[in-house]
């Protein structure tokens, strides 16, 4: 049997590796997509004083730090029983929904933007985010910059830093923010909103209006039938900082929704012996192997899933896309992995309007951001929407507040068997009598590309890393080929 | 120097969280001179090459890499030793890199307890007790996974280093300064710091870049920070709340106290300073105002994770590097 | 086994009093177990708790600190600043895997060379117990990923 591999896949956060078997005929047998590293947070963060993790748990992904400052300020709040004020708790979703500006922004212009700007079999020198910025013009390039640069300074007001922010503890804020940058924060999230606007409009004229494109997104190449999960409020619509999760069946049915204290009995993880990430899936479904449809627990927690799993979106102009989207579409749930770009860019706008409606708060500048703790801390669980899944930090403590024992479900984790499942389908579409070409194996990345994947997180397990190789492989697994880009 | 005559520049993540790479894509209109001034010729994060491509390069055809990430498993030094033979500079690039960072403390265990933990907690639905298998033979052929080796190392513990970067992530002031400094020297117009220099930094401590107010006071307890109500004018430490200022080096303008927060220490040793966590233990220690032995060790239960404070970031870089059990494999 | 195992302890002492001490039992040909090496600082104050960091990274199996007794110090307050290094470092080296009865503080007179020379002999005893410390955090990394001088690394 022929293998290919890829190593490392590129434009995604983290490492990773894909080995592809071939059978006699030259078609896919099977393939794997392995994480070569962990990192070993769940042992390492125990013995600390609890306060500290949301600040060692940032350094498991420096791309969605946030993510982690706010899952693990949440489950702080929760071990010591303390609930900050709300002024506390709109300041972290400000935050974050500037964050989600500047991720989901990085996301699609830098990592998979390339694919539809530049196109997929583009050469290699020009798929990338320089490449972008000579395709779309200076000037679109300089309103991404400018939409990333928003984002971190928002972030460098309320966390304290750009990156890895520090100012969340239990209990709240060690900081508020003044008048004056408040003003400052609406105004950069008002132009946020029209970049959001901007952008899908980008998509709409770039990918909806080329068939070529839509038959892509469309086709039964990126296309799974699985469950999907987010994070939804009171009214069942998108929320990132807080709330319940819901879960939706291949149908689109609802088969439920958790809090934060429910997660183990929704969520487990299956272990692979190929590989150092874990597998979720809905426990209450079971684990079924790497396939699709309603008997099988596995589900995805993306931005297209976020959209599946609830019902619309909380902020006007974001409610109009969300419709337009599955009208498009065809109706919820969508199930074509590709269409998680055009999810995202929803997102983006829901997240940049939830920006101007924080900051134009009146108690958003009020001093009463942290109510100091009086109980003694136990055990707690903080549940927040990572731009690339649902993020789960589960803290146990002594009575001194030091760490004993740690449980953590990371965003891209959820979506591990999903991705699988992507990339062994694409491969098999598109690899046929043993003939592979770069275009070819760079499809096969994108459609691990849609789930924006982020490994660097996933691989909290130990420090490591991971980029991509293809290797063929004979029917016996002898190595044929080793291709990289450039076959 | 390749066709189109630009020096090439490359940037690699070993075991690191990204964050590194997040900081230079924020230094934002500058990656244009980045990409006016250079061929960018590896950068998995940003860009298509694969390792085969830097393979196929010539030795020294590099002239600027920036390594973030630790050294956890055979490819992270498989690639470190890679780069290093292509590379003219290579840069020790964010704390990950020059020191373990935070996710070094995992060297105060045993590496099967580390892999053994991950694969049994609560959530994890894994009966038969599975641990993945650096070599697995699936149905279709064999399958391999890099070995973790049973301590975290900095990048200078396994290959030479021409500069230290330090940060966590670097700020991104700092990396615009740096990259102006290439650029300066590729034009003539400037040389380069003596090797093994620290670029990209201040040369005193944090608490110089501070603007809290110091008195002289000493302290009687140590607090945690949840149960502080923050003074934002006087010193963190003087308040009780364990600041790593006095050891760490300047560079980032005191970013954390200014917002009401502690330095934890991401700028690593300041100049001169041989071991991090003695110089902020000497420091720390100073402040207690007791002369009686079982009040001092009283006061200091009020540090019940000196390791974990101490070395959040530079557990491997340290003199002693991992604790016993972790290393101690008899 | 055999062979008794000879830990290898090195000790800081003050220029005032503990060395004296240490001078004392010399001259007064007291017979103290010859493990401990000693090393002369001004005053215990200036230990550095890299110092010891620095002994045990370098293979030694136990150190000793020691200094005038409190309140005698010639520098007025410094002994008490090591005593508080003392304890904090001690807590550290603890988490380190390292047992607390490898470091002791001892406070001598330049009068108690006797003192002196049977804390040390004791001390020797416990460490002795102890076996060796061997500190080698490179031990279970494979031989060819190890430099074989970190400073001479070049690929
Ligand atoms: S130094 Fe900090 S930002 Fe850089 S890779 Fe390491 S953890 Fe991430
Ligand atoms: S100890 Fe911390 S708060 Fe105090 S001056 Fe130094 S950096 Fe500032
Ligand atoms: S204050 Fe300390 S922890 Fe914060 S950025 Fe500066 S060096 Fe890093
Ligand atoms: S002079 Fe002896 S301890 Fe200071």
């Amino acid at each position: 049997m022929e293998r290919i591999s890829i190593d490392p896949i590129t434009r995604l956060e983290g490492h990773g590796k894909i080995d592809i078997f071939l059978d006699n005929e030259g078609n896919v047998a099977n393939s794997y997509f392995q994480i070569p590293e962990l990192r070993g947070f769940e042992r390492f963060c125990v013995g600390r004083q609890v306060e500290e993790i949301p600040i060692l748990t940032n350094r498991i992904c420096g791309v969605c730090p946030e993510a982690h400052h706010m899952a693990g300020a949440k489950a702080v709040d929760a071990v010591y029983h303390v609930d900050p004020p709300r002024t506390a708790k709109m300041l972290r979703e400000l935050l974050y929904s500037a964050f989600f500006v500047a991720d989901h922004t990085t996301h699609f212009y830098a990592l998979a933007g390339p694919d539809f700007i530049i196109g997929p079999d583009a050469p290699i020198a020009e798929r990338n985010i320089l490449g972008v910025i000579h395709k779309v013009g200076l000037e679109i390039g300089g309103k991404v910059i400018q939409a990333r640069k928003y984002g971190h300074n928002v972030i460098e007001m309320i966390g304290g830093r750009k990156i890895h922010p520090c100012t969340s503890i239990p209990g709240g804020l060690t900081k508020g923010i003044t008048e004056e940058q408040r003003r400052e924060i609406e105004q950069m999230g008002r132009w946020a909103v029209e970049f959001a606007q901007f952008s899908l409009k980008i998509f709409d004229d770039i990918v909806l209006k080329n068939s070529t494109y839509l038959d892509l997104v469309l086709g039964d190449i990126y296309t799974h039938h699985t469950y999907y999960i987010g994070l939804v409020d009171e009214n069942n619509k998108v929320n990132f900082y807080d709330g319940k999760v819901s879960v939706v069946d291949p149908e689109g049915s609802r088969l439920g929704k958790y809090g934060p204290n429910e997660y183990t009995d929704w969520i487990a993880e299956h272990v692979e012996p190929w590989t150092y990430l874990k597998f979720p899936y809905l426990k209450k479904v079971g684990w079924k192997g790497f396939v699709d449809g309603k008997d099988s627990g596995v589900y995805i927690a993306t931005p297209l899933s976020r959209l599946n799993a609830s019902d619309g979106m909380a902020t006007p102009l974001a409610q109009e896309e969300y419709e337009k989207f599955f009208k498009t579409l065809g109706g919820k749930p969508v199930h074509q992995r590709l269409a998680t770009h055009w999810a995202r860019l929803i997102e983006l706008l829901y997240a940049a309007e939830r920006w101007v409606e924080l900051a134009t708060d009146p108690e958003i500048t009020s001093n009463n951001y942290r109510t100091i703790p009086t109980e003694k801390p136990t055990e707690g669980i903080g549940i927040v929407e990572a731009p690339r899944g649902t993020l789960t930090h589960h803290y146990w403590t002594d009575e001194k507040g030091i760490s004993t024992q740690v449980n953590l479900i990371v965003g891209t984790t959820n979506n591990y068997a999903a991705i699988q499942m992507s990339t062994n389908k694409a491969a098999r579409s598109l690899i046929k009598d043993g003939k592979v070409s770069e275009g070819i194996l760079n499809m096969v990345e994108m459609a691990f590309r849609a789930y924006d994947p982020c490994f660097g997180c996933a691989t909290h397990s130990l420090p490591g890393n991971m980029p991509l190789e293809v290797t063929i492989r004979d029917i016996n697994g002898n190595p044929i080929e080793v291709l990289n880009q450039n076959l | 120097m390749t066709s189109n005559g630009k020096p090439k520049f490359a940037m690699y993540w070993a075991a690191s969280c990204g964050g590194c790479e997040i900081s230079v894509l924020n230094i934002h209109e500058k990656i244009l001179d980045v990409d006016a001034n250079f061929d960018v010729v590896f950068w998995p994060v940003a860009m298509d090459a694969k390792y085969k491509d830097v393979e196929a390069m010539e030795d020294g055809s590099i002239l600027l890499t920036l390594f973030n990430g630790a050294i956890r498993n055979e490819e992270n030094e498989h690639i470190a030793k890679l780069l290093r033979k292509k590379s003219q500079i290579l840069v020790a690039f964010g704390s990950c890199a020059n020191e373990g960072c935070m996710p070094a403390l995992a060297n105060l265990s045993p590496i099967d307890e580390i892999v053994k933990t991950a694969f049994s907690t609560i959530s994890t639905d894994n009966p038969n007790h599975i641990q993945p298998q650096t070599s697995y033979q699936a149905p279709e052929g064999e399958l391999k996974i890099p070995k973790l080796f049973p301590i975290v190392r900095t990048l200078d513990q396994v290959v030479d280093v021409d500069y230290y970067m330090p940060g966590c992530p670097p700020e991104s002031h700092q990396i615009a300064a740096v990259i102006d400094l290439v650029i300066q020297v590729l034009q003539g117009k400037a040389e380069l710091p003596p090797k093994g220099s620290v670029i990209g930094a201040g040369p005193s401590t944090v608490c110089d870049e501070c603007t809290r107010k110091r008195g002289l006071k000493t302290i009687h307890e140590f607090k945690r920070i949840q149960h502080v109500q923050i003074d934002p004018e006087i010193c963190l430490l003087e308040q009780g709340i364990l600041c790593s200022g006095p050891a760490t080096r300047s560079g980032c303008k005191a970013l954390c106290p200014s917002a009401n927060s502690p330095c934890i220490g991401c700028y690593g040793p300041a100049e001169g300073v041989l071991d991090y966590g003695a110089r902020l233990l000497t420091a720390v220690a100073s402040v207690i105002d007791s002369n009686d032995p079982n009040e001092i060790q009283h006061i200091i239960e009020g540090i019940p994770d000196p390791v974990g404070m101490f070395y959040r970031f530079n557990l491997a870089g340290s003199l002693l590097r991992a604790s016993k059990p972790a290393w101690d494999t008899k | 086994m055999s062979e008794q195992f000879e830990p290898i302890i090195i000790g800081f002492t003050c220029n005032w009093c503990s060395y004296r001490a240490a001078d004392m039992a010399g001259t007064a040909r007291i017979k103290y177990a010859p493990n401990v090496r000693l090393i002369r600082l001004m005053c215990s104050g200036r230990l550095d708790p890299t110092f010891i960091l620095k002994a045990f990274a370098d293979g030694a199996d136990g150190v000793l600190v020691s200094g005038c007794h409190p309140g005698d110090c010639h520098y007025v307050e410094q002994n008490y600043k090591t005593m508080r290094r003392f304890y904090l470092l001690r807590k550290l080296l603890t988490q380190m895997g390292i047992e607390p009865e490898r470091i002791k503080l001892l406070w001598a007179s330049a009068a108690e060379g006797q003192i002196f020379a049977d804390e040390i002999t004791k001390f020797t005893e416990e460490v002795r117990r102890l076996g060796p410390l061997n500190w080698n955090p490179e031990q279970g990394i494979p031989k060819e990923s190890q430099p074989a001088n970190p400073m001479e690394v070049s690929a």
